[in-house]
């Protein structure tokens, strides 16, 4: 079956006004297509978390999310300086932000452990200097 | 729930078909067909924000008129905390509740009363309650109807205990049933409202599975009945208070949260910042918060759309008429009545939902999507619909046709004039 909906948006880096405007757009999609209320909270918690992601510490970049009847898949892509060491980026608390973002109330260093607990798949693929891409699978079940 | 009730109706004469009430209303709501506002009842939460901008005042509110006390053989008032902020130079609460007495009722019994009890009641919620932080205010039922339609995920956290104007109500009744040995159904209980959404409260009421509240009046209808009352009042004033400044702070936004005496409370007024609360909360955006008091008004209840004073300005005339007064008049052991909790579930009504199942809304959003990619993206309102999204997704409910859309309209009658004149050079 091939039936699914692409949703598409771009992610600029440093522009904090504007961060959270594809989670709460595919949020409002999601609920408009009737999906379980703790699935579009699952989403939306772990494609903010990205969102934020790419706008501290990306040059920018872009998001795409996959809604098929079966599980819903986000796809973040940016260019910028990668993550040197994934598993410690991993870890809950460890963040390489910068004071100023700190100042803003982010860079807990909770972004990735909240992805992964919130979504059923997590995949990371990272090369230092050139940009990092995340997918992420919330399962319909 | 069967039949969805609400107290916002159109003045169909006085509609000119503009477009003010679609682009402001919060949940998009409304849409101009056949040259007329016409409220999606469902979608609807009664905030009044319709009423507000309406430059031909051709949206109103239901509510009773004053008449509705001939039904009954003894009359209560249950005037809320807001109505103290309508007066100018108001220094003694008293002296509108004698002149509720001096019009016709029989008693009166103060919302801010009531609100004491919920204050001391939510108090301890809050603090039992720590797994279901931040604890959502229900006092305003427009807040809690656009999370029961809205935000599922923060049903949980909705405060299950009655809204004061209720508590008020229970109270009441037994007190005047007790008082004249009357059966309760000569007995009306009136409730003085800042707001339709009361209204709408009253005949389908969320939590509870009926009102004690008999009839409600507009506040601006009352207003100018009570004023010539209350200065013959003056003379002979009544002692009836018996709230203190946390029952009458309750009337504008900060009071409800004020009263719980802890500092990790968040208070929103005004319902798009209300809306962005909701959105944060329900992303975890918003993190260590014990309470959150949310009021669709801005201002809140002295904002409401039934009110007759600057909302800012009656904040002001509250915390003057507070000043004196002590911290609280009414406790728990004044409440003789336990049904303070919800009794019935709140469950979750998904009136946006445009698929029948996972299959069937993906093939209508993959519709939207498209319908979308057509439209100008202006959101000029032409077609009747706040937005082309909102169009594309009426479109594919089956309630309107592209054509609506007046650029489409206008490529479509370009399209066949060329046509025409094509036909016409080869005859």
């Amino acid at each position: 079956m091939n039936e699914k909906i692409i949703l598409n948006y771009n992610v600029d880096s440093d522009d904090f006004t504007r961060a959270g405007e594809a989670s709460g757009n595919v949020k409002r999609n999601l609920k408009l297509m009737g999906v379980d209320p703790d699935i579009v909270r699952r989403v939306a918690i772990s494609l903010y978390e990205g969102e934020i992601n790419m706008v501290i510490h990306s040059n920018g970049g872009a998001i795409e999310v996959i809604i098929s009847p079966t599980e819903i898949e986000m796809i973040l892509k940016d260019e910028g300086p990668g993550i040197e060491d994934t598993e410690l980026a991993m870890q809950a608390g460890y963040s390489t932000a910068p004071d100023n973002i700190r100042s803003l109330g982010f860079g807990a260093g909770m972004g990735l452990p909240n992805m992964k607990k919130n979504s059923d798949e997590l995949k990371i693929e990272s090369k230092v200097g050139v940009g990092t891409t995340v997918t992420m699978k919330v399962f319909i079940s | 729930m069967g039949e969805f009730f609400t107290s916002v109706y159109l003045k169909d004469e006085r509609c000119m078909g503009c477009i003010n009430c679609i682009k402001r209303c919060p949940t998009q709501a409304i849409r101009v067909r056949d040259g007329k506002a016409f409220i999606i009842k469902e979608f609807c939460i009664d905030c009044g924000e319709c009423i507000r901008i309406c430059p031909h005042h051709a949206k109103e509110a239901t509510y009773d008129s004053p008449k509705i006390m001939e039904q009954f053989e003894y009359n209560v008032a249950l005037p809320a905390p807001s109505l103290y902020g309508q007066f100018n130079n108001l220094d003694d609460v008293n002296i509108v509740l004698t002149a509720f007495k001096r019009m016709g009722f029989d008693d009166v019994y103060e919302v801010s009363s009531a609100a004491e009890i919920v204050s001391e009641l939510t108090r301890k919620y809050v603090a039992e309650n720590k797994d279901k932080w931040p604890i959502i205010s229900t006092a305003c039922p427009t807040v809690v109807r656009l999370i029961q339609i809205r935000f599922p995920n923060l049903i949980e956290h909705l405060l299950p205990i009655y809204a004061p104007v209720d508590l008020a109500a229970i109270n009441a009744r037994k007190k005047a049933m007790s008082k004249t040995g009357l059966s309760s159904d000569k007995i009306g209980i009136i409730f003085i409202s800042p707001c339709p959404a009361k209204v709408t409260a009253v005949k389908s009421p969320i939590g509870t599975p009926k009102s004690d509240i008999d009839g409600v009046l507009a506040m601006k209808e009352i207003y100018t009945i009570l004023l010539p009352h209350m200065k013959e009042s003056m003379n002979n004033v009544e002692d009836i208070c018996r709230s203190g400044r946390i029952g009458i702070g309750w009337g504008s936004s900060g009071g409800e949260a004020g009263a719980l005496l802890m500092e990790n409370y968040l208070a929103a007024d005004g319902i798009e910042n209300v809306i962005r609360v909701l959105d944060d909360l329900e992303d975890q955006k918003l993190e260590q918060l014990e309470f959150i008091e949310l009021n669709a008004c801005s201002g809140g209840c002295v904002g409401g759309v039934l009110t007759v004073e600057n909302p800012y300005a009656a904040k002001v005339k509250l915390k003057r008429l507070r000043k004196y007064l002590p911290v609280a008049g009414t406790h728990f052991n004044d409440n003789e009545d336990n049904d303070t909790f919800w009794t019935e579930d709140v469950p979750y009504e998904p009136v946006f939902k445009i698929g029948n199942n996972m299959h069937d809304s993906i093939k209508k959003m993959a519709r939207v999507e498209e319908l979308c990619e057509k439209f100008p993206d202006l959101d000029c309102g032409s077609c009747g619909a706040p937005s082309c999204k909102a169009l594309a997704e009426d479109i594919v409910r089956g309630v309107a046709k592209e054509e609506d859309c007046i650029h489409i309209l206008k490529d479509y009658i370009h399209r066949l004039s060329g046509e025409l004149s094509r036909l016409d050079g080869k005859r």
